[in-house]
């Protein structure tokens, strides 16, 4: 269920931000996804708003996502 | 104004009194120019005569030229304007004929040449000035910085060397050996200061570039051995999740441009462990107010309200007020008093007191600073308020983990509209006549919005 909102979060903002998307394996860097900073701060935002979790709001020590892996697990756990 | 340092000397003078050796550098992704007299080349530079008590225009969009410009420059020309790459050359003409710029220095390339100015233009020099005392640097200069509030016609701070290079007294320890490095443009002030801190410490300077990705500047820096590197904390961010933190080895870790927040500072402390890692406070108007080295955010209380000392501070209805010998000369033309009759300079930002530090609580009328850069809600508003089913907007900032803040608005539509296609047409006005940062993220429709005595939007709850 994150999973699949993340990636489809990521593919409408891609599509209306006009950026090509790499291919969305978990291993992908997400500074090579073709989403800029700007794309990522809409992709929180909207996400915080569909799934009502914004895991980098956290009190809990937070390290920064490299892969998409990394950003997919960092929700999937905010959520557990 | 007030007088300049009676022993002012030049940017040239004083990168060269902090010793000329054939290791100090200054490079970027396309070149490396070496920081020591009789570098291939040198020689007097051409033209510098048509440029002494000139007001002169630099215009690249490398960083490397610009900077030789400036060594050449300082002590000669009356006034340098300062132009960053990403100007929009619409303004350009209203702000040279403001500036008085008489003459362009230019590798052919920058907004000068896109605003297809018709000026008398010299080439940037390529290498450093010779180190002789024939150039007679006896003139003050003015450098005119632009501010990173730019909404319309930006507004262009003039500051001199010794405005400029007095942060430099910090007690920050840094030994000649520095190499130094920046995220940001040096014709900004933010990447001015790091400028600064590499020529006049005798230390080297790696230049950023434009069109190179963040992974790619991260290894150039590792490559060049940078122990000093600054930048805003959505550029650490973006560093951070480029997965490049371990190509280089940074002793010494500086933010500023935005309110640095705990998760960032912890961010960087992981990463690199052996740096130390501080966050600063500045504005091209106020300059350089201070830098927080406990790695916490905010900044302690006890420094507000302290007198004799470099830089004094004030909170007063709220926002940050400075005095210091760091504060900018003025706005250039009839931009408005920069400082009070007291002095102090109100930087606009808002901050409150939790416990015994206070905390950057966002900027006094609405202004959203998105990545270190700049938004004026009325800008975004009046695009939005085009649209013939749009009542009023507003427009203001949200929170986020990764820019600091991004842009939304709330739109009152026509009852008759159909929201998802207004807003889709919205959207597609903005994007037509914004920079992508200034664009709102999301639109919310609501049903009215208060509008106060004065006339304006309520803005209390942005």
């Amino acid at each position: 269920m994150i999973r699949s909102t993340i990636l489809a979060q990521i593919n409408r903002i891609a599509e209306q931000q006009m950026k090509t998307l790499a291919e969305l394996t978990d291993d992908l860097p997400l500074l090579q996804s073709g989403l800029d900073s700007l794309c990522f701060a809409m992709l929180v935002a909207s996400l915080d708003d569909t799934l009502d979790l914004d895991p980098f709001a956290s009190e809990a020590e937070v390290r920064l996502p490299v892969t998409l892996g990394d950003f997919i697990k960092l929700y999937e756990n905010a959520a557990a | 104004m007030r007088t300049p340092l009676p022993d002012r000397r030049s940017l040239w003078d004083l990168t060269a009194a902090a010793g000329l050796a054939s290791a100090r550098f200054v490079s970027d992704a396309s070149g490396r120019v070496a920081l020591a007299p009789g570098a291939a080349g040198s020689g007097p530079a051409p033209g510098i005569d048509m440029l002494r008590g000139r007001t002169v225009l630099i215009s690249s969009d490398r960083q490397l030229p610009a900077l030789l410009a400036l060594l050449m420059l300082d002590g000669i020309a009356r006034r340098i304007l300062l132009c960053p790459p990403d100007l929009d050359p619409v303004h350009l003409p209203v702000i040279a004929a403001a500036a008085g710029v008489d003459i362009i220095v230019s590798d052919g390339t920058g907004p000068a040449v896109r605003a297809a100015l018709d000026f008398p233009t010299l080439d940037c020099p390529t290498v450093v000035p010779p180190a002789d005392a024939e150039a007679r640097r006896g003139e003050t200069t003015e450098w005119l910085l632009f501010t990173s509030g730019t909404t319309g016609r930006p507004k262009i701070v003039v500051h001199t060397l010794a405005t400029l290079s007095a942060p430099l007294d910090d007690g920050l320890a840094v030994s000649s050996s520095a190499i130094w490095s920046t995220f940001y443009d040096v014709r900004r002030y933010g990447g001015l200061q790091i400028l600064l801190r590499g020529l006049l410490g005798g230390g080297s300077l790696v230049l950023s570039q434009a069109s190179e990705s963040v992974g790619d500047f991260l290894t150039r820096a590792g490559r060049s051995a940078v122990t000093h590197i600054s930048g805003t904390p959505s550029h650490w961010r973006r560093a951070l999740m480029s997965g490049g933190a371990d190509r280089m080895a940074p002793r010494y870790v500086r933010l500023s441009g935005e309110p640095a927040d705990q998760a960032i500072l912890n961010n960087l402390a992981h990463a690199w462990s052996n740096a130390n890692v501080a966050h600063a406070f500045a504005s091209t108007e106020a300059g350089v107010a201070f830098d927080v080295r406990d790695g916490k955010a905010g900044f302690p209380a006890t420094i507000i309200g302290r007198t004799g000392t470099p830089v004094e501070m004030r909170v007063v209805e709220g926002s940050l007020r400075i005095r210091s010998n760091r504060v900018a000369l003025g706005y250039l033309g009839e931009g408005g008093a920069l400082a009070g009759a007291d002095g102090f300079v109100d930087t606009g930002d808002m901050v409150e007191l939790r416990g015994d530090r206070y905390f950057f609580v966002g900027r006094r009328e609405g202004v959203i600073n998105v990545g270190g850069q700049k938004v004026h809600p009325e800008e975004v508003e009046a695009v939005i308020n085009q649209h013939p089913a749009v009542r009023i907007a507003r427009v203001r900032g949200r929170r986020s983990p990764i820019t600091g803040a991004i842009v939304v608005a709330d739109i009152v539509i026509h009852p008759s509209g159909d929201f998802e296609t207004i807003s889709g047409e919205v959207l597609q006005a903005c994007r037509n006549s914004l920079p992508p940062h200034k664009v709102p993220v999301m639109l919310r429709q609501v049903d009215r919005l208060d509008i106060a005595g004065s006339g304006k939007i309520v803005r209390s709850d942005a």
